[in-house]
Parts: structure tokens; C-alpha cells; sequence
């Protein structure tokens, strides 16, 4: 185990006290913290003052780029690549592009919405350093982490390390790199 | 809107049953899968379902060695079996998309413990559905340049202004959107299965799967937002699927089908037989797994009242055709309904159709029959079968007598169309048991945010409450966060 460290991690049992230590972390001033928990806590966001993602805004783009392709694609099959004349309709029959462009438009916003997900989370990430802690394994069962980082500009070991003893957690871990 | 909701969810009553926290939720969810003993009676269900999968295999491979002679397809009844089935799997399917995405919507929280393997379900049945038409090209890798868009050599496209195309692109976006809602809503719980797994192999795998993820307040953040838009584009995609099923029929001028009401009562009869087809997963699976905590006596009564609301539009959608017929004044019209009903030859049909879909609901009126699991099966599986009768009755007995009596012929299925289709039932149980053993049945994270314990300062954290609508209170002056 080397001696440089991640971070200094919290574990708790509950929610309520989550909640409650990443707020007193927020107004403590430190910045580069992230909680963990088994199942998305709404509180935890306005504790930690995370932002709110720009994910709607990619997947808005993403349905336009799908319905702009469904339209393109029919427009040039039917108008400029190969004019078929059936039954006398018009080569730019509008109405019946619809559905086509419909299901593009979806499709695309879908696909953006999963992989932009997974890409501003930064995954597939199979090693981070909080795996590191053995007790981790339980931040998907039923156990609640905090985390501050070495990053953090506020951070000293022994300060950091008495703070979040402060808060009431199970136990304080060493977070190796 | 905030306090509609909170009485909206104070109303429902609790989802979860029996003294459970955190860690015994997931314990009793993830064990099913990861215990190393399989139960016997899986090995029962894999091995007769599988079994009855090799007729279709057997009839897949008759079928590309001689061509679609083999069926009893004919002319004028070009469309039989092959669109029956098709039809009838894929509105199985819609179920799933309905539990998952609307009622996400609607702030149902039941849904949560029968979304998972209802998403699987609908999966599984879209699988089943799409081998149907593409089979019925006989040859089905020359039949990929009128079906989908790609430069080829012939210099020739698809024609977008058929409603087989829409269907193309409907079924295939479908099932691409609901593999990526079913796989984003297994990856916590992949990783709850990797952190529990004793097994190195499983453990690897589950590990591949669940891409690393930790759980993360930032994930979890952008999770719900991606989850919830899911949720949102599934919604009106899955009533555009079957609507352009439906357009299949409408849109041709053939007596029987050239019917505007067609797109919601597919959807209707969609959502009613995947209902259906839901309670003859569940019911059997909460025994054989224990998992009555989770999928309660509650759920079953809800599913019960879905199935009898969409089954009254359908029974609706039966009595407008009727009248259809007679209002239009056209004799086409009026005597495709007297065939169908009265003077055809497949009159009978009708009529089970009638007992199967009409008549069985209507116990449904009844507590007795509502909360009797048992009698909830046997309707399940009467609606199942009526739904695939309804299906019969709109396609073999509109074309068989169409315009002209001189084109008229019977229509009878030979044994390769029944090969088939139970095949694919065999195949359909075989995919469901695979799920059963490999993944969870039940979204164990979701599951966890039903408990009570799961309340800050007793705020629900509700997984289906909008992201999007959080008020940020904090001071937007606090040191900015990355």
C-alpha cells in the first residue's frame, strides 16, 4: 500500500445521517466530496451541491439530430436519389415521412440519453481507488459513504480525519490511491 | 403539484410486506440468483421449455430448405399465421413498456418489484415477434435491401410511404430502446450481485456488466435523469409501435381492416394481453421464488383492474367495428361483418373470441375472482388465448372473402404453422428461465427505496419522483463544486 492517499472516506447507517454529514462537509467548505449510497438519495444532490446535469440538453439535440436524419434519409430516397412515381402521389408525400422520422427520433434521443450517462458518469470504470476499502462492498447493500478527496484544497489528514470523526460515522477509512 | 403527489402516494398502500431492511432485500433478490443450488423444478421448466424450443428450430430449418410452402398460406390468405403471431408476441411485449415507463410517469409505485422482468418479458416476446415477418420472406437475407435503408448494388431503397417500413423501424427501435431501458435498470443491481458474488467468475462477469459502477451521488444524479427521459421517449414510443401495427392492416383497403379506429384498440388489446401475460409470469414465479413480500397480494388485484379496463376498450373497439360495418352502407362492409360473425365459415371463431376476451372479464367486476390468485391465472390465460383468437378473426376472416367470390379460398394451418408458433412459446420460457437464474428478477435498488428507512428527515425518496423538479435551496454563493 503506498502512502500517497485518495481520500478519507465515512461510513454510515443511515441516510437521515448521510444527508445530514455531507451537508455539515458542504459548509465546512470542502468541495471535492462525493457520498455513496445503495439506491439515488434527492436530498444527497442539494447536500453536496451537485449540479444539475446537462444530460436533458444533450438528449434534446439528440432527438432533433435523429428526427433531421429521419427526414434527410426519406427526402432523399424519394425526392432527389430515386422519384417514384406511385399512383400519382407527390415525390414529397410529407405525412407518411412521419412515422419513420418519429422512431429516428426517439432512437437517437435514446442512445444519447444511456451512453451520455455513462459517459459524463465516466464509466465503464472497472478500478477506482474507493474499492480500495473492503467495507465498500456494502455501499451497494445497505451502507452510506462520504468521501472527501486529497484533491481538496481544505484537506489536511489530521483536520480532515477529525472533522468527519466529528460526524458521527461507524468508522473513518484511509482511502489508498 | 407537490402535494397532489404527496397524497397520491400516501393513498397507495405499502408495496413492500414482512420485516425487511436494506441488507435482507437485497439478500433475499440477489440470492435467487446467486445461491449455487439451483432449484429442481427450474431444471423441469428449462428443460421442457427448451425442449419444446427445437420445434422451432426444426421448423426454421425446414422452412429455409423448402420455403414458405410449407405453411398453409394461400391466396387470398397471404397473411396468416406468420402475422397472427406477430401481432399477438408483439403486444405482449407492450406491457412491459407500460409498467416501466408510464407508470413511472404516473407515480405508481407498484410497478417497482414487476418492472424488471416484465421489461425481460417484453424483450423476449419483441424477439419472437420480429422472427415472424422476417421469416415470412422465406429468405431472409435478401430480403435486408427492402427492408432496411443501404446503398446495395440494385441502386434501390425501401418505400418509406409503406406502413411495412414504419413497422420495420417501429419494431426495431423498440427493441433497442427497451434493451437499453432494461440494461440501464439492471446496472446497480449488477453491481450489487458483483459485490456479493463468491464466485471469481460471476463475479467478473457481473463486474464486466455493471461497468464499474459505485453508486456515486453524481451518478445516481445523472442516472435518474437518464432513466426518467427514458421513460418519457418509451411512453409514446411504445403506443406508436403498435399504432403503425395497426396501420399495417388499416391503411390497405381489404374489408375488415381499412378501419380508422384500429391504432387505439391495438393498443388497448396490447396492453391487455401483455397484462395477461404478466400475471402468467408473476404468478407462478412469487411462489416458486418466495417472493410474496415484494409482489404482493396488491399487485395482483392492480394488474386484475388493468386487464379489465383495457379489455372493456377492447370489447369496445369489437362493438364499433360492427357498427362500422353497418353505418358504412358499403356491402363490402356489411357482409365482411355477417361472414365474421354469423355466415362465414370461420363463425366460431368469433364467438370464442367473444367468451374468451368479452365474456371472462367481466368476472374480474368481482373481489372474489380479483384477489384469488388462482382464478387471476386461469382468466390470464383465457385472455391470452382470446387475444390470439382476435388476431385469427381480423386477419383470416377478412381476407378469405374479400372483394370477389371467384378469389375466395379456406385457410387451414398445416403442422408447420404450429410447430412454429409453439416454438416459439418454447423459446419465449426458455429465454424467461435463463433470466430467472442469471439476473435479477426484481430491481433490488428500487425495491430499497420503498422502505421506510429509506426517508431522510421523512422525505420518500421515491426512484420515480421527477429529478427534473428537485428545488435547489441550497445558496447558490457556496463554494462552486465540480
Amino acid at each position: 500500500m503506498s502512502d500517497k492517499l485518495y481520500g478519507l472516506m465515512a461510513e454510515f447507517d443511515s441516510a437521515t445521517e448521510l444527508v445530514d454529514a455531507a451537508n455539515a462537509v458542504r459548509e465546512a467548505g470542502y468541495t471535492k466530496t462525493d457520498a455513496f449510497s445503495p439506491f439515488p438519495l434527492h436530498d444527497i444532490d442539494e447536500a453536496l451541491g451537485v449540479k444539475r446535469s446537462i444530460l436533458p440538453v444533450l438528449v434534446f439535440f439528440g432527438g432533433i439530430t435523429g428526427l433531421m436524419l429521419g427526414i434527410a434519409l426519406q427526402v432523399f430516397v424519394h425526392y432527389i436519389d430515386y422519384p417514384l412515381n406511385v399512383g400519382g402521389r407527390p415525390y414529397l408525400s410529407w405525412p407518411s415521412f412521419v412515422p419513420p422520422s418519429f422512431e429516428l427520433t426517439i432512437l437517437v434521443a435514446g442512445f444519447t440519453a444511456v451512453f451520455g450517462m455513462l459517459f459524463l458518469n465516466g464509466l465503464p470504470r472497472p478500478y477506482h481507488p474507493v474499492f480500495n476499502v473492503s467495507r465498500f462492498a456494502l455501499a451497494s447493500r445497505e451502507k452510506f459513504f462520504l468521501i472527501v478527496e486529497a484533491a481538496d484544497p481544505q484537506y489536511s489528514y489530521d483536520e480532515t480525519r477529525g472533522f468527519l470523526e466529528s460526524l458521527g460515522p461507524q468508522e473513518v477509512f484511509d482511502v489508498p490511491e | 403539484m407537490r402535494d397532489l403527489k404527496e397524497i397520491q402516494l400516501s393513498m397507495q398502500p405499502p408495496m413492500v410486506q414482512g420485516d425487511h431492511n436494506y441488507g435482507t432485500v437485497s439478500d433475499k433478490i440477489g440470492d435467487v440468483t446467486l445461491k449455487r443450488r439451483t432449484p429442481f423444478h427450474w431444471f423441469i421448466g428449462f428443460g421442457i421449455a427448451f425442449m419444446i424450443a427445437q420445434a422451432l428450430l426444426f421448423t426454421v430449418t425446414v422452412l429455409l430448405a423448402r420455403g414458405i410452402g410449407i405453411w398453409g398460406n394461400n391466396q387470398p390468405v397471404g397473411w396468416a399465421f406468420d402475422i397472427i403471431n406477430f401481432v399477438w408476441w408483439i403486444g405482449i411485449g407492450h406491457a412491459g413498456t407500460l409498467i416501466s415507463a408510464i407508470l413511472l410517469l404516473l407515480n405508481q409505485k407498484w410497478r417497482t418489484s414487476i418492472n424488471r422482468f416484465a421489461e425481460a418479458m417484453t424483450l423476449f416476446a419483441v424477439a419472437c415477434a420480429a422472427m415472424f415477418p422476417l421469416l415470412h420472406t422465406g429468405r431472409p437475407w435478401l430480403a435486408a435491401y427492402w427492408l432496411f435503408p443501404y446503398p446495395n448494388t440494385m441502386g434501390v431503397w425501401p418505400q418509406f410511404r409503406s406502413p411495412l417500413i414504419w413497422d420495420v423501424f417501429a419494431v426495431s427501435t423498440y427493441a433497442t430502446i427497451s434493451l437499453l431501458f432494461w440494461y440501464v435498470g439492471l446496472i446497480p443491481d449488477l453491481a450489487t450481485l458483483r459485490d456479493r458474488a463468491k464466485d471469481k467468475k460471476f463475479k467478473f462477469l457481473y463486474g464486466i456488466f455493471s461497468w464499474g459502477w459505485r453508486g456515486s451521488a453524481r451518478h445516481w444524479h445523472r442516472y435518474e435523469i437518464a432513466y426518467l427521459l427514458l421513460a418519457g421517449l418509451s411512453t409514446p414510443l411504445v403506443l406508436s409501435v403498435h399504432s403503425i401495427v395497426s396501420l399495417d392492416f388499416s391503411v390497405s383497403q381489404v374489408p375488415g381492416w381499412h378501419a380508422t379506429i384500429f391504432p387505439p384498440y391495438f393498443v388497448a388489446g396490447a396492453i391487455f394481453a401483455g397484462f395477461a401475460m404478466v400475471l402468467i409470469l408473476t404468478i407462478p414465479l412469487r411462489v416458486w421464488y418466495n417472493m410474496k413480500d415484494f409482489i404482493t397480494d396488491t399487485h395482483l388485484i392492480y394488474m386484475g383492474k388493468v386487464m379489465l379496463a383495457t379489455g372493456l376498450i377492447v370489447v369496445y373497439g369489437y362493438a364499433m367495428e360492427a357498427f362500422f360495418g353497418w353505418y358504412s352502407a358499403s356491402q363490402y362492409e356489411v357482409f365482411m361483418i355477417k361472414n365474421r360473425i354469423w355466415e362465414g365459415p370461420y363463425w366460431y371463431m368469433y364467438w370464442l373470441l367473444i367468451l374468451c376476451n368479452g365474456i371472462s372479464i367481466q368476472f374480474l367486476w368481482f373481489k372474489r375472482f380479483r384477489e384469488s390468485a388462482f382464478w387471476l391465472f386461469i382468466i390470464s390465460i383465457v385472455v391470452s388465448i382470446g387475444m390470439w383468437l382476435e388476431r385469427f378473426v381480423i386477419i383470416v376472416t377478412s381476407l378469405n372473402r374479400d372483394f370477389l367470390p371467384s378469389s375466395w379460398a379456406m385457410y387451414s394451418p398445416t403442422v408447420f404453422d404450429l410447430s412454429m408458433f409453439i416454438g416459439t412459446i418454447g423459446f419465449f420460457f426458455t429465454l424467461i428461465y435463463l433470466f430467472v437464474r442469471f439476473l435479477p428478477i426484481i430491481s433490488i435498488f428500487e425495491v430499497r427505496t420503498l422502505l421506510p428507512e429509506a426517508n431522510v428527515h421523512g422525505h420518500q425518496q421515491d426512484f420515480d419522483e421527477s429529478v427534473l423538479e428537485v428545488e435547489y435551496t441550497y445558496d447558490r454563493t457556496d463554494p462552486p463544486n465540480k
